[in-house]
């Protein structure tokens, strides 16, 4: 081995000293056994000079027995591991090889491009920040490729170099390339890749692998090595969000309770406050503590160990978090599953949901979809097969404090695990808390008309349906002006209904809770029947928290964009805490209310109402005169 | 969410070192949290000295919360011995030694009885027993994925049944950092935290963070002998010199240390780490050729691996 011989030569220090500051690069590699990949491999390992000679001294007596790259040095059997795959001569699992540079360690891994194993390759993927998907020039985009795509999207890798290789088996022909481009970019577009870096490149004599080489002369951009060790690996970690999964509580003596384990995402300090999950109680950060002594910052990727300044109960499974920076949570999640068993996914059947944070006993509950990776269509289905790819709805017996997939990879995913053999059964991606707004009413079902019509029920009722959302803070006043609206409409001879929170939960919203889905199955539920009020000529006053922006939105786009007047009830939180008479806020911050809007879980604030009132500033007839005048203008109050 | 951050601010990046460190760090502390019975392999040599100070590191400032198992073939250097020794006394390790009881009744030594057979017995066989007596559901190991070929698809979590047998078919997928460590009884899991790093960061990480590591691997005068190309020192009066062999003293060292009968010298007059590394980085030939196991026949590992070996 001779990399960067001259240095370590000369001066060892120096070199020490050079290579104790690189950087690490996970990289997975796409292709079928046909592409060339093993091959490129084999290059970019000997061409950095990270081939020992004894390896190549094997490689050279197993080329003559086994090689197909007709007398040279096979570079493609040093990847190849085990020896039954040897024989097949096709490499069937995830093989890991290291290389450096002077500025970067390389991890790849590599899989095989054979259709049966989606299942390897979404376990390479895992841990990767780039990849590495290979074309065939002369073969072009491929349902392979489309495959390798997709998981790469899926996996959530964010760094995409295409490699269109074989280059001299198409005359290092730009417009072959070209061609190969263009398709693939439509393809990036639907998976969402950002930005590609297209390469042409032949493996096999080296051209663009780590060397410019002299037949590819019109392109102009880095070769593969060259962009491998500038790509900003970086890319996409979260710094605002803390997730710091409690791995074990360290309790060395009577005096030291650390809780240990490795920071997620975001960035944490001593004196910062944290929140830990699923309690919801409340500490400040003491001491960040490593064996080489405390740190004043720790950022993603760090093992540490923190002390908090308050005795509060903290355990493995927990979540420390940022204030005001709460995870979802919720015991019934949407999410892709890959399935990686032999045996099929059974709907229904208890396995154990082993993530970042928790483990629970879970089952999957429907499977909305399957995406058949080679066209990336979605087909019905009832269960999942080994290297199946599914949209799922999975429930757990304890709730999930999770962020989507795409925001966190850590806090994001999880593995199913069977019970009775405890092999991993399935990867699976969270996309969100399963949400009945989206879910589909079965195709049996048909709508019944009605005789009468729209025009002639407002002549009837002297107006035009609306539905008013009245969104706020607990306490803020929203029942008490959604009453006096009720009562104005009524004195003008309108029509009207009043679905306030408070009786809603009372009836059709017996069975639900405080959390955060729970309340969004509320508001769903408000809405429905405001719809149907308003199918019959009825106008709608509804008074609910509804904290969360995306499901007002999910409100607004059930009822009608056109006949849904959203009204923002801006009250400061310290003057609703001050009329809170049934002590919600109180009994929130002594925890026996989780997920409280303006205690442990955030209000978004609307920016998309169509009137805010501010009660501390107005009284109720002035609410009410202002919400009139929107009603009048839009003209709900005329015939 | 909002959108993630662009870049990573400098103080927050993590050289390769520290982000294997830190994976191996957060592998020590699932397999506490995951077994009931762990315990941590120790060969005596610098993979097993890098293992136990990132141990220390997973749990400062507690103690390390599982013992060190060595199996002692009888025949290993004097020198590792008292490294042994000295170390689980420095840092109070609890340290269990194990020698297969059968091997030692049966006089078995690596000159009589083939590298092949002493180590199946002396080391496989003995391993097995030790891991059995102590119950243990998941073992520490050293090794690494870029050692030797068979090792590049090993698991961190890697699934044994109760005889201890790899099946290298039938491995669990691993996805991200979560690690599956479900056993049955009498099942265990080797885990490897090193899995992922080289020869070169071994050799870095020992020299960045100072870590002691047994004198054999500097060159000194030692007393060796020349068999089929290969130095074997003489270690002991145990040696069994062939017709004519007389030992000669030669500026050697070692560049991976077990029994002192089958592990070959190389020539070298590096005294201090940066000139061993050196040393390794401008050589040409990989770190387990001067273990003679390896090259009975072309994929010996791997079946070594499956009868139990590490």
């Amino acid at each position: 081995m001779s990399h960067a011989s001259d240095l370590i030569a000369a001066d060892i220090e120096a070199y020490l000293a050079e290579h104790e500051r690189k950087d690490l690069l996970r990289l997975l590699t796409c292709g079928s056994v046909d592409d060339g990949k093993s091959t490129l491999i084999g290059r970019l390992l000997h061409d950095s000079k990270m081939i020992y000679e004894d390896h190549l001294a094997d490689l050279e007596a197993d080329s003559s027995i086994m090689g197909s790259a007709g007398g040279q040095i096979d570079l493609a059997l040093l990847m190849d591991g085990l020896k039954a795959e040897r024989e097949q001569g096709i490499t069937i699992d995830v093989a890991y090889r290291y290389f450096s540079t002077t500025c970067r360690k390389f991890i790849i891994a590599d899989t095989p491009g054979h259709e049966q194993y989606t299942r390897n390759m979404v376990t390479g993927a895992s841990t990767c920040q780039l990849a590495i998907i290979l074309i065939d020039a002369r073969l072009g985009v491929l349902a392979q490729t489309r495959r390798h795509s997709y998981i790469a999207s899926l996996l959530g890798i964010r760094n995409v170099v295409v490699a269109v290789n074989k280059m001299d088996l198409v005359g290092w022909s730009e417009e072959a390339f070209d061609d190969i481009r263009n398709c693939y970019q439509k393809l990036a577009a639907d998976l969402d890749l950002a930005d590609p870096y297209f390469l042409p490149m032949s493996a096999l004599l080296g051209d663009n692998v780590v060397d410019t080489g002299h037949n590819l002369n019109w392109f102009d951009g880095p070769p593969l090595m060259q962009y491998l060790e500038t790509v900003d690996v970086a890319t996409g970690v979260d710094l605002n969000h803390l997730r710091l999964p409690v791995q074990m509580v360290l309790r060395p003596d009577q005096d030291f309770r650390g809780f240990a384990g490795t920071v997620a995402s975001g960035v944490l300090r001593p004196g910062d406050e944290v929140v830990a999950l699923p309690s919801g109680m409340r500490s400040t950060v003491e001491r960040i503590v490593t064996f080489d002594g405390d740190l004043e910052v720790a950022g993603p990727g760090r093992a540490v160990t923190v002390t908090l300044a308050d005795e509060i109960d903290v355990s493995r499974g927990d979540l420390l978090v940022g204030v005001d920076q709460a995870p979802s949570r919720a015991n019934e999640v949407d999410a892709m599953l890959v399935w990686m068993s032999a045996e099929d996914l059974e709907p229904g059947r208890q396995y154990l949901l082993q993530s970042a944070n928790c483990t629970s006993s879970a089952s999957v509950a429907s499977i909305r979809h399957r995406i058949d990776v080679d066209t990336l269509e979605e087909q019905q289905a009832v269960s999942l097969g080994l290297n199946d790819i599914g949209r799922c709805a999975v429930t757990s017996d304890r709730e999930l404090l999770f962020d989507p997939y795409s925001s966190n990879r850590q806090t994001g995913s999880f593995v199913l695990v069977d019970r009775m053999s405890n092999a991993t059964v399935a990867a699976g991606m969270i996309i969100g808390a399963s949400s009945t707004w989206d879910r589909q009413p079965g195709a049996s079902l048909n709508r019944q008309a009605s005789s009468i019509s729209g025009a002639e029920r407002s002549a009837r009722f002297g107006q035009q349906p609306c539905t008013v959302l009245l969104t706020g803070l607990t306490a803020a006043g929203k029942s008490t002006i959604a009453t006096a609206l009720e009562r104005r409409l009524f004195d003008r001879g309108r029509t009207t209904i009043r679905l306030d929170g408070e009786n809603v939960r009372m009836g059709i919203s017996r069975d639900l809770g405080f959390s955060s889905q729970e309340r969004s199955e509320n508001l769903r539920r408000v809405a429905e029947v405001a719809r149907l009020v308003n199918n019959q000529g009825i106008i709608a006053i509804a008074a609910l928290v509804a904290p969360k922006e995306e499901v007002r939105a999910n409100a607004r786009e059930l009822v009608g964009r056109e006949r849904f007047v959203e009204v923002f009830v801006d009250t400061p939180l310290a003057v609703c805490r001050d009329r809170d008479a049934n002590g919600m806020y109180e009994a929130a911050d002594r925890g026996e209310i989780p997920q409280f809007p303006g205690v442990s879980a955030t209000y978004d604030r609307p920016t998309d109402m169509d009137l805010r009132v501010d009660t501390s500033v107005l009284d109720v007839d002035g609410c009410v005169d202002a919400i009139m005048e929107i009603l009048a203008e839009r003209g709900y109050l005329n015939a | 969410m909002s959108a993630p951050t662009a870049t990573l601010p400098s103080e927050l990046r993590l050289t390769h070192l520290r982000q294997l460190e830190a994976e191996a760090i957060h592998i020590m502390r699932e397999v506490v949290s995951q077994f009931e019975r762990p315990v941590m392999m120790y060969s005596i040599g610098k993979d097993s000295s890098v293992l136990l100070h990132v141990a220390r590191k997973a749990f400062f400032p507690g103690r390390i919360p599982f013992p060190l198992l060595h199996v002692d073939t009888t025949w290993k250097f004097r020198e590792m011995i008292e490294f042994r020794d000295r170390t689980a006394a420095e840092l109070d390790l609890d340290l269990i030694v194990h020698t297969n009881p059968d091997g030692v009744a049966g006089g078995i030594n690596p000159f009589d009885h083939g590298s092949r057979n002493y180590t199946d017995i002396m080391k496989t066989q003995a391993l097995k027993q030790a891991l059995d007596a102590g119950r243990f559901d998941a073992a520490f190991g050293g090794a690494r994925r870029d050692e030797e070929k068979s090792r590049a698809k090993e698991r961190i979590f890697s699934f044994r049944d109760r005889f201890h047998r790899w099946d290298p078919k039938n491995q669990r997928p691993e996805l991200w950092d979560i690690y599956n460590g479900r056993v049955d009884r009498g099942e265990s899991i080797r885990v490897f935290p090193i899995s992922n790093w080289t020869e070169l960061d071994v050799w870095q990480y020992i020299h960045l963070e100072g870590i002691p590591i047994v004198p054999l691997y500097h060159s000194a005068p030692r007393p060796v002998v020349e068999r089929d190309g290969t130095l074997i020192m003489v270690d002991d009066d145990r040696f069994r010199f062939t017709d004519g062999e007389e030992p000669e003293v030669r500026s050697v060292r070692f560049r991976t240390l077990g029994c002192y009968p089958l592990s070959g010298a190389v020539e070298s007059t590096a005294t201090t780490l940066p000139e061993i590394i050196q040393e390794m980085l401008l050589a040409s030939r990989s770190e387990r050729e001067g273990r003679i196991i390896d090259h009975d026949q072309s994929g010996s590992m791997e079946e070594k691996k499956r009868e139990g070996y590490f």
